[in-house]
C-alpha cells in the first residue's frame, strides 16, 4: 500500500490515577495503519481497547508516546477523527436531521452553502438508509436506527479516521449483520480508514483488513496482528463455507481462548 | 408487507357521528370526566364539609371561625369594595377635570394640576402588587441563578469555591434577610424620581435572595450530570464553549433547571407573604396583617379569603411553570407533575 504510516500509534502507554497507586492500563502499544485500511481491535473485556481508541480520538492523553496522523502529532479531539460511540450518543433533544446537521455545520460551515449542507446531510442519511425518519427524535427510533444515525453523523464529517467502539454491540444478530454489510459497502466506496473495536470474531474477520489482538491487562499491549487476505467485496454467506475464512476465525479464537485466557475464567478457577 | 401505511377508511358524516357516540367512545369520555372532574370535585366537597364542621366548633375572641359560607360572602364584599373604590377614584379625577376646565375658562393663563388619588389599596390591588413583586424578584433570581448554576456545574473548581457559600445561605429564613435588605435598599436606592417604590424593592429582593438557591442547586446538578458521551461528541466536534453551553449543556440540563425554577417560584411566593406581613410592605401579606390588627367580626373571614387566594395563586403559578416546562422540554414522554 501507498502510505503504510497514515496513522501511527507510537509507543503509547497510559497510567490512570486511582485512589491507590496509579493503574497502568497500556504499555508499548505500536501500530501503523495505512490509508483506507479497516482495522479491528479485539481482546478480552477490560484489556484496554476503548482506552486505545480514546487516545487515538484525543479524548484521553497518553502518558507516554503519542498518535501521529499524516505526519503530525495529535493530542486533542477533533472532527478529523470521528467517533461512533457504543451507545449512539445522539443528542436526545435533536431530531435525526439536526443531530447530523450539528456535526456537518461544525465541519463544513465555511466551505459549503446552505443548500449543499442540506444535500450532504440527506445524502449521508440515505447511505445508512435513514432517509425515511429524518424528523424523528432519537427516543422514537429503535436501537439499530440510532446506531445508524450515529454512523451517518460520523461519515458526514468526512473524517480522516473513523473510530468505532463496539458500534454493533447492543444490537440483535440480524440488525447487526445488516449494518455490517452496509458498513462494508460504504467503507469500500468511500475508502475510509477505520478502527473498530469488537467482541465478535466473525465480525472482525468479515470486515477487517487486519485484526489487532490485544493481550490482557494490566499493562496491556498488542499481542498479534492478523492480516485478512480475503477478496472484496465479501459475502457472509459464501464466506461461511470458505476454508480460508474459517482458518482466520480459528486463529483469532486460538489467540483469545488459548494464548490469552479470559481473565474472568482465571478468577473463576482461583475462586 | 405492503409499503402503504394503514389509513382509517374514510367515513361518511353519518357514520362519523355514530362513531363518536358508540359505546367505547362514550365510556372513554365518561372515564375522563370522572378522572378530571368528578374525583377532584368530590375531594373539594368533602373538604368543605369538614371545614364547616370544624368552623362551627371554634369560637374565637373575634367570633366564630369562618366557614365556607362566610368566606364566600366576604370574598363578594371584597370585590364590591374594590368596585366602589374604583368608581370613587374615577369620580375624583372627573371632579378635578371639571374644576380645572372651569379655572381655565375663567383665566386661560391659570396653572392647573391633577393631584393623584390616594385611596386605600383594595384586596385586588394588593393581589396585583404581590404578583408584580414576586414576578420581579423571581426574575432577578433566575437571571443570577441559572448562569451561576451553569458555570458551577461546568467547573468543578468554581463549584468547590462557591459551594460553602451556597450551603450557608440556603437555609437562611427570609425574615432574617429582611432588615438588612430594607436598610441596604434605603441606603443605596436614592433617586429624586424613583422608578420603583422602596417597599417594592425590599420585598422583591428578599424574595430573590430566597428563591435563588433551589435554582442554583438544581442547575448545578443538571449541568454536572450531562452524559459523558454527549460531552465527548462536543469535544470531537470542537464546539466553542458558548456553542457547547447553548447546544449541549442547556438542553440536557433543562429538566432539572425547571425543577429548580418551580421550587424557587413556590418558595418565593411563600417568602413574599411573610416579608410583606413583617415589613408592612404593600401586598397580600399587609392585607392579612391589617385585617388582623383591625379585628372586626369580618376579619377572620377576610383573612381566610386571602389564605385561599394565596393558595390558588401559588397553584396557578406552578401550573404555568409546568406548562412552560412541558412546552420547552424535549422529552415529551416524561411524566411531569
Ligand atoms: N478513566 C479511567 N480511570 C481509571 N481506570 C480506567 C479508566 N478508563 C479505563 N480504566 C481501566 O483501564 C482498563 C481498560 O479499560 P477499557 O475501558 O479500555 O477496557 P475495554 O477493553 O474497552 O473493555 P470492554 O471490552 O469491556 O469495553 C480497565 O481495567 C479499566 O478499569
Ligand atoms: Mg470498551
Amino acid at each position: 500500500m501507498l502510505n503504510k504510516n497514515y496513522l501511527e500509534i507510537s509507543q503509547v502507554g497510559i497510567e490512570f490515577a486511582t485512589s491507590g497507586e496509579p493503574f497502568r492500563a497500556l504499555q508499548n502499544v505500536n501500530l501503523a495503519i495505512a490509508k483506507g485500511e479497516f482495522i479491528s481491535l479485539i481482546g478480552h473485556s477490560g484489556c484496554g481497547k476503548s482506552t486505545v481508541l480514546n487516545i487515538v480520538a484525543g479524548l484521553y492523553n497518553a502518558t507516554e508516546g503519542g498518535i501521529i496522523l499524516e505526519g503530525r502529532e495529535v493530542d486533542e479531539p477533533g472532527p478529523d477523527r470521528a467517533v461512533v460511540f457504543q451507545n449512539h450518543a445522539l443528542m436526545p433533544w435533536l431530531t435525526v436531521y439536526q443531530n447530523v446537521e450539528l456535526a456537518v455545520k461544525c465541519v463544513f460551515k465555511k466551505t459549503k452553502t446552505k443548500a449543499e449542507i442540506r444535500d450532504w446531510i440527506e445524502h449521508n442519511l440515505s447511505l445508512v438508509h435513514m432517509e425515511h425518519a429524518v424528523h424523528k427524535l432519537p427516543s422514537e427510533l429503535s436501537g439499530g436506527m440510532k446506531q445508524r444515525v450515529g454512523i451517518a453523523r460520523c461519515l458526514a464529517m468526512q473524517p480522516k479516521v473513523l473510530l468505532m467502539d463496539e458500534p454493533f454491540g447492543a444490537l440483535d444478530a440480524l440488525t447487526r449483520a445488516h449494518l455490517q454489510d452496509s458498513l462494508m459497502d460504504i467503507q469500500q466506496r468511500l475508502d475510509n480508514t477505520v478502527i473498530m473495536i469488537t467482541h465478535d470474531v466473525d465480525e472482525a474477520v468479515l470486515l477487517s483488513d487486519r485484526i489487532v489482538m490485544m493481550t490482557n491487562g494490566p499493562a496491556a499491549s498488542i499481542g498479534e496482528v492478523l492480516s485478512i487476505d480475503l477478496p472484496r467485496p465479501r459475502n457472509r454467506v459464501v464466506l461461511a463455507d470458505d476454508p480460508a475464512f474459517n482458518h482466520y476465525r480459528q486463529q483469532v479464537l486460538r489467540f483469545l481462548y488459548e494464548k490469552q485466557k479470559n481473565p474472568a475464567d482465571k478468577n473463576a478457577v482461583a475462586g | 408487507m405492503s409499503a402503504t401505511p394503514l389509513t382509517k377508511p374514510v367515513l361518511s358524516k353519518k357514520a362519523q357521528f355514530r362513531e363518536l357516540f358508540n359505546v367505547a367512545t362514550l365510556r372513554l369520555l365518561m372515564d375522563r370526566a370522572i378522572k378530571m372532574l368528578a374525583l377532584p370535585g368530590f375531594g373539594i366537597l368533602v373538604f368543605l364539609f369538614l371545614w364547616q364542621l370544624l368552623a362551627n366548633n371554634i369560637i374565637t375572641s373575634l367570633g366564630q371561625f369562618p366557614g365556607p359560607n362566610q368566606v364566600w360572602e366576604q370574598s363578594k364584599s371584597l370585590v364590591t369594595e374594590h368596585r366602589r373604590e374604583r368608581s370613587k377614584e374615577t369620580a375624583f379625577y372627573q371632579r378635578q377635570e371639571v374644576r380645572n376646565a372651569k379655572k381655565l375658562a375663567d383665566d386661560p393663563s391659570a396653572t392647573v394640576k391633577i393631584r393623584s388619588y390616594t385611596g386605600k389599596a383594595t384586596f385586588l390591588d394588593q393581589i396585583f402588587t404581590s404578583l408584580l413583586t414576586v414576578a420581579f424578584g423571581f426574575m432577578v433570581a433566575t437571571l443570577v441563578a441559572v448562569p451561576l448554576g451553569i458555570l458551577c456545574g461546568l467547573s468543578e473548581s468554581l463549584y468547590r469555591c462557591i459551594n460553602p457559600i451556597i450551603q450557608t445561605f440556603k437555609p437562611v429564613s427570609p425574615l432574617a434577610w429582611l432588615p438588612l435588605v430594607t436598610m441596604v435598599v434605603s441606603a443605596l436606592y436614592v433617586s429624586d424620581d424613583p422608578l420603583f417604590d422602596k417597599a417594592f424593592l425590599t420585598s422583591a429582593f428578599t424574595v430573590a435572595l430566597c428563591c435563588l438557591w433551589p435554582t442554583v442547586v438544581n442547575t448545578i446538578v443538571g449541568v454536572a450530570s450531562i452524559d459523558r458521551d454527549l460531552i465527548n461528541v462536543s469535544r470531537v466536534l470542537r464546539l466553542g464553549s458558548l456553542v457547547h453551553i447553548r447546544k449541549v449543556v442547556i438542553p440536557s440540563a433543562i429538566p432539572l433547571i425547571f425543577t429548580g425554577l418551580r421550587l424557587s417560584l413556590a418558595t418565593g411566593w411563600m417568602v413574599l407573604i411573610a416579608a410583606e406581613m413583617l415589613a408592612q410592605n404593600p401586598g397580600l401579606g399587609k392585607f392579612i396583617w391589617d385585617e388582623f390588627q383591625n379585628g372586626s367580626s369580618n376579619s377572620l373571614g377576610r383573612i381566610m379569603v386571602a389564605v385561599l387566594v394565596i393558595g390558588i395563586i401559588g397553584f396557578i403559578l406552578d401550573s404555568l411553570m409546568l406548562a412552560l416546562q412541558k412546552h420547552l422540554s424535549w422529552d415529551k414522554q416524561a411524566t411531569l407533575r
